[in-house]
């Protein structure tokens, strides 16, 4: 389950070592914009370490590693990928040939260090024009891709526009990346919302993203985590659905029945599976049982 | 005129007043670390050649300085307080003093003072406005500190009351905190503090992210507790987290469209804009943080001085703590019997003090301690604590970002917690699970004399405070 | 593998730790300043010979400034002073 993705600057010690206790699924440890040129050696290191030493609470590890047009990414992988981060963030993808290339480094550590094939996932951060119309290239060039990431901040810049907090600059290009990444099969992370005060902004921001498809959010302020997450898990009532989707299913097949309806709706293939994965995001997050429990 | 009560100097009203060596004085703390009251009175005492004086003042800040020399020179030869920062904490702690601090509690000093055990000769009460018969104020004039709450058990009890003013209004000033009638002398000087160091501007949350998120969580310790509905009363202490925890409540209050019955304690912009929003009736208020606090006390009706004794006082028929629901406090250290230390640093030396601490613990129906799971990578969870300030009988829960321990006195609110899936931990667990990260700390050293006692509200003794060793 | 430069990493910030470390003749000499010396300085000093003998230094000056770093920062800023002092 990952809902949100909290950003943190890859040589601040203060916030690498509580980031496990900040609420977010998935923490993305910065070494490219928040990291300056003259730290980007210490940084790696530091990383590293909190990776190798800090218990980060369940949380799923990203790095964004600096682009593949830097002299930086390939020391970055060097040191980050002994610790087995779950996932590389690609910055600055703009093509699929982009993707091999980080894709075959990884592959390349990953044999000497005796890994697994694709232990390590991909997940390219798409932030320029280019980035959006080979969304669906990039999403599909390699097995390693697991997921793609809308940055809007560059991408605003590329498309020579301003970035607004209504964000109609980047409908566009948000509908491209979902569309791409379900194409792909995989799955599709919303741009952060940056105005850390703005607690209306950041609810209404994250739930249109949702209705939009994607599958998640990062954020840059940890004040965001919680929003996010409750944005983007499935709803009381979405759960109690879904148990009842799955109790109509066992009934029919009990019974021998071939079509099956609930409250007058006939279930069919999709949503049994969007049943089942509610039932499991609800069971990841602790509450499945109780919410089946109340209603038996 | 029947009574002349102005008087031309300081020197002339202690002189007045009556005061030998070996008596007792009296100060509040009102104007907090821009106080100027204190070092004047004190410096024209030693002038005078007053020796061997109890000092009695509520809370002792760094701008008290002076009042260290004073010590050195034999003017004042004991103190009784209930707060020292760490400036004045780290001489006591050096060992200046001969005979050990009496650390007492905003609700055991009026108790103290009122029942006898701790008598004041003169009383000297800083007023950022009075006439010229004492009726005074501290909620007008350049120096304003809005309630003057932990004055009023000294101007009551005290044998002689001198009160010390920057702004002699003309008789009779109407809305006092403290009447005439208990006022012998009145001073005026130039400025009775600075300040900047009286209010702060404004009181802010924290931005910590670690902050923000044991906010969130004590917020939903208060919403789970059983306890906020209609009716609810709180307090809750100026730190960052503790004031962002404010500001999450009030979020819930309004949102479940909850009416509360008041606020108390310090009180800063938050529980004002929490009272104005309809969260409480009223605020009780022994003592204003901010100027948004100073404001509204001025001007809103619904927002109440209250005495010291009123506040917090064990031997009064009730006090306000008596009424609370709950109270967000820190820590500077608990133990795994949720005892707190609000008295020394990591090091064993003096920086602070319970102020209401232990008082409201007692009073409250869910006392709790908010704190992070370790600063600078000193655990704050350990075996023993190095000074009981508060006892782990009195507080309920622990709300740190790595989990919230319950004490187990409280299993009500243990399974409460439980069923709305916050994530609560054992204190124990919890004290290893820090450890892990942090390493164990070896012991520090103390050193072998006893340089302040701590006294606990009903007048018993609580837990000594020993020296630092010099390095 | 020796010292050859004056070399810094890490900060003043709270939890982190400010390493300096310059050629030494002959030796190790370690210089701590920390604000959990009661608590951690005889295990920071040890852990900092550690990673001197880690990382196949013999001899070097190093002052640090601890601001309270976990172990973990310590080793990282300590390991980013080297690699910089020995100009890699």
């Amino acid at each position: 389950m990952r809902r949100s993705m909290l950003f943190i600057p890859g040589n601040t010690p203060n916030l690498l070592i509580n980031g496990g206790f900040l609420g977010a699924d998935a923490l993305i440890f910065d070494l490219e914009d928040a990291v300056s040129p003259d730290e980007k050696d210490a940084a790696r290191i530091l990383v590293r370490n909190i990776m190798k030493f800090m218990d980060l609470r369940g949380c799923e590890t990203i790095v964004r590693i600096n682009s593949i047009d830097t002299d930086y990414w390939k020391a970055d992988l060097e040191q980050i990928l002994p610790q087995k981060p779950r996932w590389i963030m690609l910055p600055k993808t703009g093509c699929a040939a982009d993707v091999l290339t980080a894709d075959a480094e990884i592959s390349r550590l990953e044999q000497r260090l005796g890994m697994e094939p694709n232990t390590v996932r991909l997940m390219p951060l798409i932030e320029t024009a280019l980035g959006v119309e080979n969304a669906f290239a990039i999403a599909s060039a390699s097995k390693r891709v697991g997921a793609i990431f809308l940055g809007a901040e560059d991408l605003t810049a590329d498309l020579r526009c301003k970035r607004t907090k209504g964000g109609a600059e980047i409908d566009y290009a948000r509908s491209r990346m979902v569309m791409a990444a379900r194409a792909a099969e995989v799955d599709v992370y919303d741009t952060p919302f940056t105005d850390v005060s703005d607690d209306e902004g950041i609810r209404a921001d994250a739930e249109y993203a949702k209705s939009l498809g994607f599958t998640g959010k990062a954020s840059i302020s940890p004040r965001h985590v919680g929003v996010i997450n409750e944005v983007f898990s499935p709803s009381r009532k979405d759960i109690e659905y879904a148990y009842e989707v799955m109790d109509a299913i066992r009934q029919a097949h009990e019974q021998g029945r071939g079509a099956i309806a609930l409250h007058g709706k006939m279930i069919d293939a999709p949503i049994v599976a969007r049943a089942r994965q509610t039932i499991a995001m609800a069971e990841e997050m602790g509450v499945g049982k109780a919410v089946q429990h109340e209603e038996s | 005129m029947k009574n002349h009560k102005v008087v031309a100097s300081l020197e002339e009203a202690i002189r007045l007043s009556g005061l030998k060596d070996g008596m007792t004085v009296s100060f509040h703390h009102h104007l907090r670390n821009g106080d100027h009251v204190l070092n004047m009175v004190m410096e024209a005492i030693a002038q005078m050649g007053i020796h061997d004086l109890t000092v009695n003042a509520s809370s002792l800040f760094d701008i008290h300085a002076p009042l260290l020399r004073h010590i050195e020179n034999g003017v004042v030869t004991h103190l009784k307080t209930n707060y020292m920062s760490g400036g004045i904490g780290r001489a006591i702690s050096a060992g200046i003093l001969a005979d050990p601090v009496e650390f007492r509690t905003h609700g055991g000093r009026p108790s103290d003072i009122e029942l006898g055990r701790t008598p004041i000769d003169v009383a000297f009460i800083a007023a950022p406005t009075a006439d010229p018969m004492g009726n005074c104020t501290g909620k007008y004039g350049k120096s304003a500190c809005g309630s003057l709450g932990y004055a009023i058990p000294d101007a009551m009890n005290a044998q002689k009351v001198v009160v010390v003013t920057d702004n002699l209004a003309a008789y009779p000033l109407t809305d006092w905190s403290i009447p005439e009638i208990y006022v012998d002398y009145v001073v005026a000087v130039d400025a009775i503090g600075d300040p900047a160091g009286i209010v702060s501007g404004t009181t802010r949350i924290t931005r910590d992210p670690v902050g923000l998120v044991m906010a969130d969580r004590a917020a939903q310790v208060i919403r789970h507790s059983g306890l906020l509905k209609d009716g609810f009363s709180f307090q809750t202490g100026a730190g960052g987290a503790s004031l962002a925890a404010a500001k999450y409540l009030r979020d819930i209050m309004l949102r479940e469209k909850i009416h509360g019955s008041f606020g108390s304690g310090g009180i800063t912009g938050y529980l004002v804009d929490m009272l104005n929003d309809g969260c409480f009736e009223a605020l009780m208020d022994v003592q204003c943080f901010d100027l948004k606090a100073v404001e509204s006390i001025r001007t809103n009706p619904r927002h109440h001085e209250i005495s010291a004794s009123h506040y917090a006082s064990p031997s009064a028929r009730s006090a306000v703590v008596d009424s609370l629901d709950v109270v967000i406090l820190g820590a500077t250290e608990i133990d795994t019997d949720f005892n707190v230390n609000v008295h020394t640093d990591s090091n064993g030396s003096i920086m602070g003090g319970s102020g209401g601490h232990s008082d409201t613990a007692a009073g409250a129906k869910l006392s709790m301690i908010i704190a992070p799971m370790f600063r600078a990578r000193l655990p704050i969870i350990t075996d023993r604590v190095k000074c009981i300030s508060t006892p782990g009988r009195d507080i309920d829960v622990l709300v740190t970002q790595g989990g919230i321990a319950v004490n187990p006195k409280n299993q009500e609110l243990l399974l409460r917690l439980k069923d709305a899936g916050l994530p609560v931990v054992d204190i124990h667990d919890l004290k290893e699970m820090v450890e892990r990260t942090t390493g164990t700390p070896a012991p520090v050293r103390e050193g072998g004399r006893v340089v302040a006692n701590v006294i606990y509200r009903d007048g018993t003794l609580l837990d000594t405070i020993r020296s630092v060793p010099a390095k | 593998m020796e010292i050859i430069k004056r070399a810094i990493a890490g900060t003043l910030e709270s939890s982190d730790a400010y390493v300096e470390i310059e050629p030494n003749a002959r030796g190790i000499r370690c210089e701590l300043e920390s604000v959990v010396e009661q608590q951690f300085g005889d295990n920071i000093r040890g852990l900092v010979e550690e990673i001197l003998a880690d990382c196949g230094v013999e001899n070097a000056k190093i002052h640090i400034i601890d601001r309270g770093a976990l172990e973990c920062v310590i080793r990282a800023r300590v390991e980013a002073a080297v690699m910089r002092g020995k100009g890699e």
